[in-house]
């Protein structure tokens, strides 16, 4: 049986209306932004399911926009994120669609360079203020963002999961979940931790040869 | 650690303690923080709910979509300027319960209770009881622990979701962890806590979520007013030590069954109920486009 903390059945402290269309929804974007990296332009939210239907009574679109400028669930600022993003020139933009077979409360996030090719993240608000992330840049990924998270693209070869997890374990930081899949001969790591990734592990680890994509997210749900 | 009612009685009858112990006790425990930081994070919440509970008696707040608002301050002047039905100590909560609901309803900050939708009953409650009882702030976050630990037994054997098991999931759990929180704050025993959560949640079992046009506005806010209401009032019969037949662990299996047995269209997706009347209908066009 899960164990609940007592600040999950009183919380989160959140702006409303919506743990899922709002809390979750800046949730989503903060995330994506980070897993994306700085530096975009412009940004297009394809908007899911409910959270087509509901977006603008909901702030879903308030919610995302502070979340890919950063901002947390519980920050008043978040309903003035329109006027952030303008004064950071950042240009924000929303379209309904269908994702396909997704959670009722998704939404896909493309972020728009200058100087390199359009990233894209794919998510789903699960209740509560959780999310989900399920897909980045087209390869199938589940993670939660509610643990310190690592992601690697890499091509495929032997080792490199014994050799992150020694580097892991001598850094005393303990792996929740491992997960690898693989496409073509590229592999895709996420890993989350119980504990915060060290400046030590992200320098060993970045040090790594051939490899594709790297992110490391310190974010801990609150 | 408890996962059942039964369960918690018995660690509060071991260890002669009251349920704010037992749950505090848990969470320092699960989460490795101290005494002194656990409470400290629970003042915090605390104060979220004071002001979310006060911000809009006197100030009309209006929701994003434009639905609702200014209900708050109506109950708070009206309470303030007429002879009431059912009293100024009534319609204080009330008017309490609709100020959280509008803020959440405009983009302001709350604290789900459990839930965002239902987040107006705890803090209205506990401050109407601070009122009554004449107690201090550090009761009051006692009595959220109480709380915590009434909607954590729910969590874990029903839901506390509108969409899996209707509004008496989410108002009606706010409502039993209030009722269970204010009984052993005035002095209940631990049994007696349940029963007044046993209360709450049998005066309203069935209730259906019906928000117009899918937003956490209407009828959500009078379902707060009634919520705190039927939450002081399942206090009140159980410290009057009305007995519940009942255990409250079966009265929580039973709401779980009633909100699974719910047709879809009462589960928050806003097509049934009184979301789906002809002028529930056509106040979601005129919101939604």
């Amino acid at each position: 049986m899960k164990e609940y903390s007592a600040f999950d059945i009183l919380g989160p402290v959140m702006i409303g209306p919506s743990s899922s269309h709002t809390a979750g929804a800046a949730r989503l974007g903060k995330i994506a932004s980070e897993i994306a990296g700085t530096g975009f332009y412009k940004v297009v939210f394809y908007l899911h399911g409910s959270f087509a239907k509901t977006y603008k009574g909901h702030g879903t679109n308030k919610a995302l926009v502070a979340g890919i400028l950063g901002l947390d669930p519980s920050d008043e600022k978040l309903r003035d994120s329109f006027d952030i993003a303008k004064s950071k020139n950042i240009k924000v933009e929303f379209i309904e669609a269908d994702l396909g077979y997704q959670h009722p409360n998704s939404v896909k996030i493309v972020f728009k360079y200058h100087d390199k090719e359009d990233f894209y993240v794919m998510g789903s608000s699960i209740g509560g203020g959780s999310i989900i992330i399920n897909n980045i840049n087209g390869v199938q990924v589940e993670f939660t963002g509610a643990y310190p998270t690592i992601i690697l693209k890499y091509p495929d070869r032997k080792g490199v999961i014994s050799v992150i997890s020694s580097i892991l374990a001598n850094a005393e930081i303990n792996i929740a979940t491992m997960r690898v899949t693989r496409e073509g001969n590229i592999a895709t790591m996420i890993c989350e931790l119980d504990s915060q990734i060290t400046d030590d592990v992200i320098k060993e680890i970045s040090n790594f040869k051939d490899l594709a994509y790297i992110r490391f997210i310190n974010t801990r749900r609150s | 650690m408890f996962n059942k009612g039964s369960e918690l009685i018995n660690l509060c009858n071991e260890k002669q303690a009251k349920i704010f112990e037992i749950v505090i006790e848990k969470e320092q425990k699960t989460s490795g923080l101290s005494y002194d930081e656990v409470i400290k994070k629970m003042k915090e919440t605390l104060e979220v709910m004071k002001s979310s509970a006060t911000s809009a008696l006197n100030k009309e707040i209006v929701s994003v979509s434009g639905l609702t608002g200014g209900n708050s301050k109506r109950v708070q002047d009206y309470k303030n300027n007429h002879k009431t039905i059912s009293g100024e100590f009534i319609n204080s909560a009330m008017a309490k319960a609709l100020s959280t609901s509008e803020v959440n309803a405009s983009m302001g900050k709350i604290c789900a209770s459990p839930t965002a939708g239902a987040s107006g009953i705890v803090p209205s409650a506990l401050l109407a009881a601070q009122e009554k009882l004449n107690v201090d702030d550090d009761m009051l976050v006692n009595a959220l622990f109480t709380a915590a630990g009434i909607g954590e037994i729910v969590a874990k054997n029903a839901t506390v979701a509108g969409a899996e098991g209707g509004c008496q999931a989410e108002c009606g759990v706010a409502a039993a962890m209030a009722a269970g929180a204010i009984t052993e704050m005035a002095g209940g025993t631990p049994s007696q806590a349940l029963t007044a959560a046993s209360f709450a949640l049998i005066n309203i079992m069935g209730l259906v979520c019906d928000p117009i046009a899918g937003l956490v506005e209407y009828p959500c806010n009078l379902r707060n007013a009634s919520g705190v209401i039927n939450a002081l009032i399942s206090a009140d019969l159980a410290l009057a030590e009305v007995q519940s037949l009942i255990p409250f662990d079966e009265v929580v299996e039973a709401m779980y069954k009633v909100g699974k047995s719910l047709p879809e269209s009462l589960r928050e997706t806003a097509q049934g109920g009184i979301a789906d009347t002809p002028t529930g209908r056509k106040l979601s066009d005129e919101v939604i486009k």
